[in-house]
């Protein structure tokens, strides 16, 4: 099996804050430096990407010493918390920006998919897009026009073609854009999440026609994407990033595996909101146990409890919480605020408001699990979104579950055990 | 030891100011096309008149310069009609300044599209470069109009000369693109750059023979005049479509020059500029 792409210890440093008459000074300085053959001095100053903590330095490594290698055919996943570094290697991967040291050898045609539509223009009609977008994105022009047919069919707006793409919904312009994007044919395709628009029905579609391009036809893909479900759908390998290092390399499951508890150690059980300047706010989330104590870790069986607190700002109507609960990256149960007591929608006075919950993870196997808790407006749209963004486990703390069916690693999602009573036929 | 394979492409942090990928440019041709296309398409959708529009800036501006530099301000005109005087040396000045223009706002104006997608940078001034043609042969079209005009009049004089206005077209073009091409690379990282460029295009402007002829230019100042490389290039299109004035061949060949050299370090900078600038942007 020979090899796709093979990283060899690339960096990537940033500059924090304005550029402006210090940017100046530095350069200066920098170019001193390497006339008389010394290092770059701002390199030795850099420091690790937390983005949490003040640093001293105005220099980050947004990357350091990332290697791994891909042979031809593998799908790898990058996994990684906001800020962890994946956009810059994606970036560096499709030559947007360049290392700050280090390398990477490729082997075969590469094209990138940061963004669908790249480039669209608004008053040229689709066909004239898909021509445009097409060459952006690498394609030749005959290339295009053999595969035109296919573009249209497979984006479903068949009968828009000629009009200008202005006048296109937003569901249409995506299903045209990713339509072009879906059929470009590079041995090596670096993917953002840009699967994340579109309705349910055009993303599955999207996710068998790109499940098919990397098991057929032999494409090396790196992706990125927040649904972890679907990098262990269609990757094999995983990488984790970690503030701009690789934590780990090994199979997808593995560094879904390795992602969640990193994520879980990382994670504590209680999370206080900065006070922002909006009509309605989360300001406090915590994980409970029965005995209202904090806690993140629990054993079978046992209720999970949430104190969810919200600030209204000003008087609003038709507010909106939803909470949805994940087992490994794969989602398990959503739940409204409104679902059981519609007066929740009714208006809303300014204060404070608190919501307990009683999860049933009673009922739910072991695993990390995380919540993702939004706010939104019914008729206007979401507020804030806050991914993934406490994870709590259940361990099976002291019982011999390795030979049962409700085993953490065996299939499924419940903790319910089923009679099997047997009687002689 | 593993047998070390055979890459197609090697990204690294070196730097050389060699790296001009030429041959990339080359196999993005396609999308040359496609830029142009565009361009042209979507600045006259939509507008009852389309290409049209290209004409009146220019006629404005030749009636505006024949009311106030001819009618009151009496500058000569080299014994020539005044508007097909003022409209020789507008036709190629609008080239210059839309080609540089253009090509000096190649990293600002497509940030969008540079930070989603990889393709040779050099792509899109060269069809900026080529989609100004096209307005450059619409205001040429009415600039020739006006020399048949004249010449059945007998004010204006047309000679063989005219066979080499493309040349001057490319060499004016290649000054244009050398010079926006460094100042793109510049402004990338240091933005007051972009504040100077007004100025300095009025002061280039005044200082080539636009609404007046060389011939005019007191003995005093004509050595500095010399070196803006524009000059000899209006003069030789505006001897060859009218015969007003004349030419210096050195002149031209300094010109030539230039182009090539302002090209050269242009590409290079450009090059160098385009592996990081979306760090700076």
């Amino acid at each position: 099996m020979s090899l796709a792409i093979k990283v060899e210890e690339i960096s990537k440093q940033y500059r924090l804050g304005l550029v402006g008459s210090k940017s100046i000074k530095d350069d200066l300085k920098k170019y001193y430096a390497k006339l008389n053959g010394q290092r770059n001095p701002f390199e030795d100053l850099a420091e690790e990407n937390d983005r949490t903590t003040q640093g001293q330095s105005n220099y980050v490594w947004s990357l350091k010493d990332v290697s791994f290698e891909l042979n031809q055919g593998d799908a790898l996943g990058v996994l990684g918390r906001n800020g962890a570094g994946k956009s810059t290697l994606l970036k560096i991967l499709s030559r947007i920006t360049s290392p700050t040291s280090g390398q990477i050898k490729l082997n075969g045609r590469l094209a990138s998919l940061l963004e669908v539509g790249t480039g669209f223009h608004p008053e040229l009609t689709g066909r004239e897009n898909i021509y445009l977008n097409g060459a952006i994105l690498g394609m030749r022009k005959a290339e295009i026009t053999s595969k035109l047919e296919e573009i249209v069919d497979f984006s479903g707006v068949e009968r828009y073609l000629d009009t200008p793409v202005k006048r296109y919904s937003s569901g249409m312009y995506v299903r045209l854009a990713f339509a072009v994007a879906a059929h470009l044919d590079n041995d090596i395709m670096i993917i953002d999440e840009v699967l994340a628009v579109g309705d349910a029905e055009f993303q599955k579609k999207c996710l068998g026609k790109m499940d098919a391009g990397i098991k057929d036809s032999g494409k090396t893909v790196v992706f990125v994407s927040h649904n972890i479900a679907s990098i262990q759908n269609l990757c094999n390998k995983g990488v984790v990033l970690s503030n701009g290092k690789l934590t780990f390399d090994g199979t997808s499951n593995d560094a879904v595996q390795h992602y969640l508890a990193q994520s879980f150690s990382n994670s504590l059980p209680e999370i206080i909101f900065p006070l922002k300047d909006q009509d309605i706010q989360l300001t406090k989330l915590q994980v409970l146990d029965q005995k209202s104590q904090l806690k993140s870790d629990f054993s079978l069986g046992e209720h999970v409890y949430l104190n969810i607190e919200y600030k209204v700002n000003s008087p609003l109507k038709g507010s909106n919480i939803c909470l949805v609960l994940k087992r490994n990256g794969i989602d398990v149960l959503c739940s409204f605020d409104g679902d059981l007591n519609e007066d929740n929608l009714n208006k809303t006075d300014r204060g404070n408001f608190q919501y307990v919950l009683k999860l049933p993870t009673d009922i739910l196997k072991a695993g990390l699990y995380t919540l993702t808790l939004d706010i939104g407006l019914i008729g206007i749209g979401t507020i804030e979104k806050h991914d993934e963004i406490i994870t709590f486990k259940i361990s099976e703390l002291n019982q011999l579950t390795t030979s049962k069916g409700y085993a953490e690693e065996r299939a499924g999602i419940l903790y319910k055990q089923i009679e099997w009573n047997r009687t002689s036929i | 030891m593993v047998k070390e394979q055979n890459w197609t492409k090697i990204i690294t942090a070196k730097k050389s100011w060699w790296d001009v990928d030429l041959k990339g440019v080359f196999e993005y041709r396609d999308l040359i096309g496609v830029f142009v296309k565009r361009d042209i398409v979507s600045i006259y959708k939509q507008t009852v008149l389309g290409p049209v529009w290209f004409l009146f800036g220019p006629l404005f501006t030749v009636f505006t310069y024949t009311f106030a530099f001819s009618t009151i301000a009496q500058i000569p005109t080299d014994g020539i009609p005044a508007p097909v005087f003022y409209l020789a040396g507008t036709t190629l000045w609008n080239y210059f300044q839309s080609c540089f223009n253009g090509v000096s706002s190649t990293f600002r104006g497509n940030a969008n599209i540079f930070g989603k997608v990889y393709f040779p940078r050099l792509v899109t001034p060269i069809s900026m470069m080529i989609s100004n043609l096209m307005k450059l042969g619409i205001q040429l079209v009415v600039f020739i109009l006006f020399c048949i005009y004249y010449s059945f009049q007998g004010k204006v004089d047309v000679s063989l000369n005219v066979l080499f206005f493309p040349v001057v077209i490319i060499v004016l073009g290649g000054i244009a693109m050398g010079l926006g091409l460094i100042v793109s690379s510049v402004t990338t990282k240091y933005r007051d750059v972009s504040q100077l460029l007004g100025v300095f295009m009025m002061l280039l402007m005044y200082a080539s023979p636009i609404i007046y002829p060389s011939s005019s230019v007191p003995e005093m100042l004509k050595p500095y005049l010399m070196y803006n490389p524009i000059s000899p290039l209006i003069d030789f299109f505006r001897f060859s479509f009218t015969g007003a004035g004349g030419y210096s061949i050195y002149g031209l060949l300094y010109s030539f020059c230039f182009a090539i050299v302002v090209l050269f370090f242009g590409v290079l900078l450009f090059s160098r500029a385009e592996k990081d600038f979306m760090d700076t942007v």
